[in-house]
């Protein structure tokens, strides 16, 4: 096995498709020559020309909408958005075209795009590269929405969204392309070589979407997380010396419902930890998924730690970001309620 | 596999490596373009302006032509030193971006006369919305660099109060917008601040600018729709710099004709103008502002100019583009030029330039001493935390009080 970042294992997962399918293009904003401005399609365009790998104009709506003919077409594109923050000229094609096209035109039509994008703060890149806007993808129906948290899981994650026919928005969290980080800025960065999910086959292999992982099993109470908060919810965890249950749910849409619900029927206590902010957040959908499918299961109420609801800052980062302190003391209230 | 693929894919005239080629770059004598009434019916003038270039210096810095603004030695004078001002300012924070004390920088290098020229040609009460390089509208408004540094900064004095990466700035009292990280917003509601000012019967003016690569963005063609069927007092601004990071401006259209024919194509005159001729952009300026303020309506204008440095502190052009390439960028310098044709005309010389450049790099030394008693990220007078949650909304709703006093608990802890 190799040893990669997460752009190693996303590029690596687009060079094996690209291989495997010659229907697979990318198109994106400095894509092609460059290689992107996170490099994750470096050495693609060289390997696999011009026409495959495509320098797109700065239109993120042109990008979106052009990338659905061509998948009606018959291709299936991988659409880099350079940023999530940028991603909104492009969310009428997203939300009113690609996620209703199959139902209405009761199958007849569909156009399976990946749609790329680097998301999530802690990098001090202000209000416009910070934020985690998956929300307002998984309240769309039609749309799959995911997010990996490690190179070993990208890798996997990217290659069955190539191949699934349905559109996927796949999150990057880029806090951690190029290691885990468990949300203490002063420690000093690690790479993913000293994690295990760093591993990372050369070869093709897949990880369903749809399935959550439980990266830490416990008993004292369950806590919900994707993409950066899994290693921050980890940290907390140790650091609060709490025998915590980290589900890993990497999917959002579908969700993992079982792997939910039995964590929590087994702990009784729930805590939910995103970046994105909290009002009307995804961890509201899954507050009210855990208090219907184990109500009857939970000892305390299910508390929520996330982004404050303000837009992303440029100083007091990680007085916005939902670190360690935060989540420890929602793990103390949690396990305080009789 | 048995394709042959047929789609065009525009291609730079040279990568890393390869010599420079601006071949491309079609360039009008100076002097050789008609100045048109503003008042000119479109199909008389569109032509010329969309296609050719103005210019107003010439090889040797003689101003000719019937653009030649005819400014003043003193006028000359100051948009020197704001040109000036402008490259050591933005090459000191450069610096202190290398050296950690701020996160992010954006140069403006080779495209100072952009900003300085247009923001001299208009009334201080016109309104300006800027792209993230055109830091020159603020210092020629006349802001204090010790603002601007205090911003890039997000110390106790920043203008926007820590919530926006540096060089984000606005000025509400000198009629600059805020910039935002989103690329060509602006554009639209530059022509609505320009309709507001027509619907309530007042003389100002909007401005607003992009980069070419931005004229992709639908918001452009919003503008272009909005402008060409209210005809409101507003400047539409294509910087085209040949450059949107890694992809040259053939990407954004730019191959099959000049961004300035954009204009005639919705119905109002695009002028294509040598971007680092000083006086031909201060000469067009005038002109797109007469038209507005007779009520004629909106001028699209293309300033042919180069992105000299990297795209951001982010960006490493070496990998894209010859490293020489400015070198043999046809249009040259703004400042050398107007330099040298203040020389030429005898009210400069390059004593008083060398003294000039002095003066201001230590002007800039005193202002970023200054802004670091007003603390940085991490050291000296901070921000107040609870600002946070302030400027959501006008008035904080419950929610928001109940997460600032959630952040102020766990502080006490
Ligand atoms: C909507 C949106 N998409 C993408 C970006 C990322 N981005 C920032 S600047 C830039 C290039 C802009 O090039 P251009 O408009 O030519 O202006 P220049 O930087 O050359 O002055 C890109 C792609 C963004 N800021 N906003």
């Amino acid at each position: 096995m190799a040893q990669m970042n997460m752009i190693q294992a996303l590029n690596s997962a687009m060079n094996l498709m690209m291989a495997r399918d010659p229907d697979v293009i990318i198109i994106g904003q400095d894509v092609g020559y460059f290689g992107g401005v996170f490099r994750a399609t470096d050495g693609l365009q060289r390997q696999y020309g011009e026409h495959r790998v495509i320098d797109a104009p700065i239109a993120e709506g042109g990008i979106v909408g052009s990338a659905i003919g061509m998948g009606v077409n018959g291709l299936r594109p991988i659409v880099e958005i350079q940023f999530a923050d940028y991603i909104y000229p492009g969310y009428d094609q997203l939300a009113s075209e690609l996620a209703k096209l199959r139902y209405r035109t009761a199958g007849d039509f569909f156009s399976p795009l990946t749609i790329r994008t680097p998301c999530g703060g802690g990098i001090r890149g202000g209000q416009t590269h910070s934020q985690s806007p998956e929300g307002i993808f998984t309240h769309v129906a039609g749309l799959k929405v995911v997010m990996p948290s490690n190179p070993y899981d990208a890798k996997g994650m990217l290659i069955t969204a190539i191949e699934d026919d349905d559109p996927v928005i796949f999150f990057e969290p880029k806090r951690i392309y190029n290691g885990p980080f468990d949300g203490d800025p002063d420690k000093p960065a690690v790479p993913w070589s000293s994690h295990p999910k760093g591993e990372v086959p050369e070869e093709y292999y897949t990880i369903p979407l749809g399935r959550a992982e439980i990266t830490r099993e416990g008993s004292d109470l369950t806590v919900l997380c994707y993409g950066t908060m899994v290693h921050v919810c980890e940290a907390a965890a140790k650091a609060a010396e709490v025998d915590a249950e980290i589900v890993d749910l990497r999917s959002m849409v579908p969700l993992d419902v079982d792997t939910i619900r039995s964590s929590v029927e087994k702990t009784g206590r729930c805590v939910i930890a995103h970046e994105a902010t909290r009002f009307s957040g995804f961890g509201a959908e899954l507050a009210a998924t855990v208090q219907e499918e184990c109500f009857y299961s939970l000892e305390a109420p299910i508390l929520r730690v996330t982004g404050w609801d303000t837009p992303y800052p440029h100083a007091f980062e990680w007085e916005y970001f939902p670190g360690q302190a935060r989540l420890i003391a929602a793990f103390e209230k949690v396990l305080e309620a009789a | 596999m048995s394709r042959r693929p047929r789609l065009h894919i525009p291609h730079p005239p040279a990568r890393p490596g390869e010599d420079p080629d601006f071949s491309y770059v079609e360039i009008s004598p100076a002097g050789s373009v008609a100045r048109p009434d503003p008042t000119a019916r479109l199909r008389d003038i569109e032509r010329s302006l969309a296609f050719e270039m103005i210019r107003v210096l010439d090889d040797n810095n003689v101003a000719t032509g019937p653009w030649d603004p005819l400014l003043d030695p003193a006028d000359l004078q100051i948009g020197l030193r704001h040109m000036l001002t402008t490259r050591l300012f933005d090459e000191r924070m450069q610096r202190m971006q290398r050296q950690g004390r701020i996160s992010f920088y954006m140069k403006s290098l080779g495209e100072e006369a952009v900003s300085v020229a247009q923001c001299m040609a208009l009334e201080p009460s016109d309104m300006l919305f800027p792209s993230y390089r055109n830091q020159g509208l603020q210092i020629t408004r006349g802001r204090n660099l010790v603002d601007l540094m205090c911003q890039c900064l997000s110390n106790s004095a920043d203008m926007c109060k820590g919530r926006q990466m540096p060089i984000m700035y606005h000025w509400a009292r000198g009629n600059i917008f805020s910039i935002s990280g989103n690329l060509t917003t602006q554009f639209p509601q530059a022509v609505g601040w320009a309709m507001a000012a027509a619907i309530k019967g007042e003389d100002d003016i909007a401005s607003a600018w992009i980069g070419e690569g931005a004229s992709a963005e639908a918001d452009f063609h919003h503008a272009m729709t909005f402008a060409s069927v209210y005809k409101p007092p507003v400047i539409l601004n294509i910087v085209n710099n040949q450059w949107a990071i890694s992809t040259f401006q053939g990407f954004a259209g730019g191959e099959n004709r000049p961004f300035a024919a954009r204009g005639p194509g919705y119905g109002f005159p695009g002028v294509r103008v040598d971007g680092n001729d000083f006086l031909a952009v201060y000469a067009v300026t005038r002109w797109a502002a007469e038209r507005a303020r007779r009520g004629v309506g909106a001028t699209l204008i293309e300033h042919v100019t180069y992105r000299a440095d990297a795209h951001s502190t982010s960006d490493d052009p070496s990998r894209y583009r010859p490293k020489e390439e400015w070198k043999a960028w046809p249009l040259g310098d703004p400042v050398e030029r107007l330099k040298n044709h203040m020389i030429a005309e005898g009210y400069w010389s390059e004593a008083e330039h060398e003294a000039l450049i002095a003066e201001l790099i230590e002007h800039v030394s005193e202002c970023w001493e200054e802004a670091l008693t007003y603390g940085t990220m991490t050291d000296g007078p901070q921000l107040d935390k609870n600002e946070l949650f302030e400027d959501v909304f006008k008035d904080m709703p419950r929610h928001l009080i109940d997460q600032r006093e959630q952040l102020r608990a766990l502080e006490d802890d």
